[in-house]
């Protein structure tokens, strides 16, 4: 019944709020970077990305985990279409086309070690 | 052949540290085992009170370092167990009493008398910390689903893996109902967020007050819910495949017996 009036009022359960809140705070104690810092870092990394594909921004996954002695950050990054005319030399950033017609989500995980980050 | 030595450690206080070595410990026994419980939380003496054997204490584990008595004289036996005993820790002393090397010395001298050694660590991830994480060969972190001790337990397991330290997570007091309704972190959220391999999951039931407050480890009373719980932690750490119940069950039965069944 809460987890109904939740939904109905756009509530978050505070379970997931957790989660998501430990998520960023581990990320910034491991990194030794403020939170503000990696929403950033994020939010650059998915700004140069999406001028190549684009991409459904609320499914966006960014995290950091320990690997092989190392730090690695996973991002999974739904993508929803391509931008065919942009490319390295488009800096105006508008000359996308639509996406192709009946693109299907794509998952791509990407794992950078950022030995920098290790500690 | 030597004991396999298990610091219990968590970072944060307050999250059971202590009782979940104490019944840990006591279920080891019950299967068998020669178990010695090392109380590392020197100047905070407990694991003998949550045991129910603070009458009986003559020595401590820094009169043993001192060499003021034999490690076996410093030993207490639990005589409601066939091979249960505990070293305990000073009471009146200060956590710098004892060295990383001292406290390797006493836990591989332990090892040759058990095939068990559980150390119980104080928390925080200063002097007291390293010194009990020093003797040990292997780690068990115990945390709670709150975002605090979760992030504590972090810290604790990044030191860990420094030592190289082989570690698994005990989830404590989880209300199987409030993860249900998605108002708290479920054991598969805490184990995501910490990368970490379960141990076990042990429910959150006042019935652990009631035996904590009368000295008695739950393994002992036969009648007890969180008996078979303690008792699935120490067949998985002997290295049996004893599966996990699912504690987020939706259906009525398994909400009536949520905690039952959980483990």
């Amino acid at each position: 019944m809460v987890e109904f009036f939740n939904r109905i009022f756009g509530r978050q359960n505070s379970g997931a709020t957790a989660k998501e809140r430990l998520r960023l705070v581990l990320m910034s104690d491991h990194l030794s970077l403020a939170p503000e810092m990696i929403e950033a870092m994020k939010r650059d990394l998915l700004d140069v990305i999406s001028k190549y594909v684009q991409l459904d921004r609320d499914k966006v996954d960014v995290h950091f985990e320990n690997q092989d002695d190392a730090l690695a950050m996973l991002a999974n990054i739904p993508i929803t279409g391509v931008n065919r005319n942009s490319g390295p030399k488009d800096d105006s950033g508008t000359g996308s086309t639509p996406p192709q017609s009946g693109s299907t989500s794509k998952k791509k995980r990407k794992s950078t070690n950022t030995p920098a980050a290790a500690t | 052949m030597s004991a396999r030595k298990i610091v219990f450690t968590s970072g944060k206080g307050g999250v059971g540290k202590t009782t979940t070595t104490v019944n840990v410990g006591a279920a080891l026994a019950k299967r068998g085992h020669r178990v010695i419980l090392v109380d590392a939380d020197i100047g905070l003496r407990n694991l003998d009170l949550v045991l129910g054997l603070e009458k009986r204490i003559v020595f401590d584990i820094v009169e043993v370092v001192e060499e003021r008595c034999q490690l076996r004289q410093a030993l207490i036996k639990d005589k409601r167990f066939e091979s249960l005993s505990i070293l305990p820790a000073a009471q009146t002393r200060d956590k710098d009493a004892v060295t990383e090397d001292q406290m390797r010395k006493v836990m591989d001298d332990l090892a040759e008398m058990a095939d068990y050694v559980l150390i119980d660590c104080p928390a925080g991830i200063e002097g007291g910390f390293r010194n009990a994480i020093a003797g040990a060969s292997e780690a068990v972190v115990v945390t709670t689903p709150e975002v605090s001790a979760i992030r504590d337990a972090d810290r604790v397991i990044g030191k860990l893996s420094d030592r190289s330290l082989p570690m698994r997570l005990i989830v404590n007091r989880i209300r199987p109902e409030m993860v249900r309704t998605g108002d708290m972190l479920s054991v598969d959220d805490v184990c995501e967020i910490l990368s970490a391999e379960l141990l076990g999951i042990v429910p959150d039931d006042e019935e652990i007050i009631d035996t904590t407050n009368r000295g008695e480890p739950v393994v002992l009373d036969e009648t007890t819910r969180l008996r078979v719980i303690y008792d699935k932690i120490a067949r998985r750490l002997e290295g049996e495949l004893v599966p996990f119940t699912n504690l987020d069950t939706t259906g009525f039965f398994g909400r009536l017996f949520g905690a039952l069944k959980a483990g």
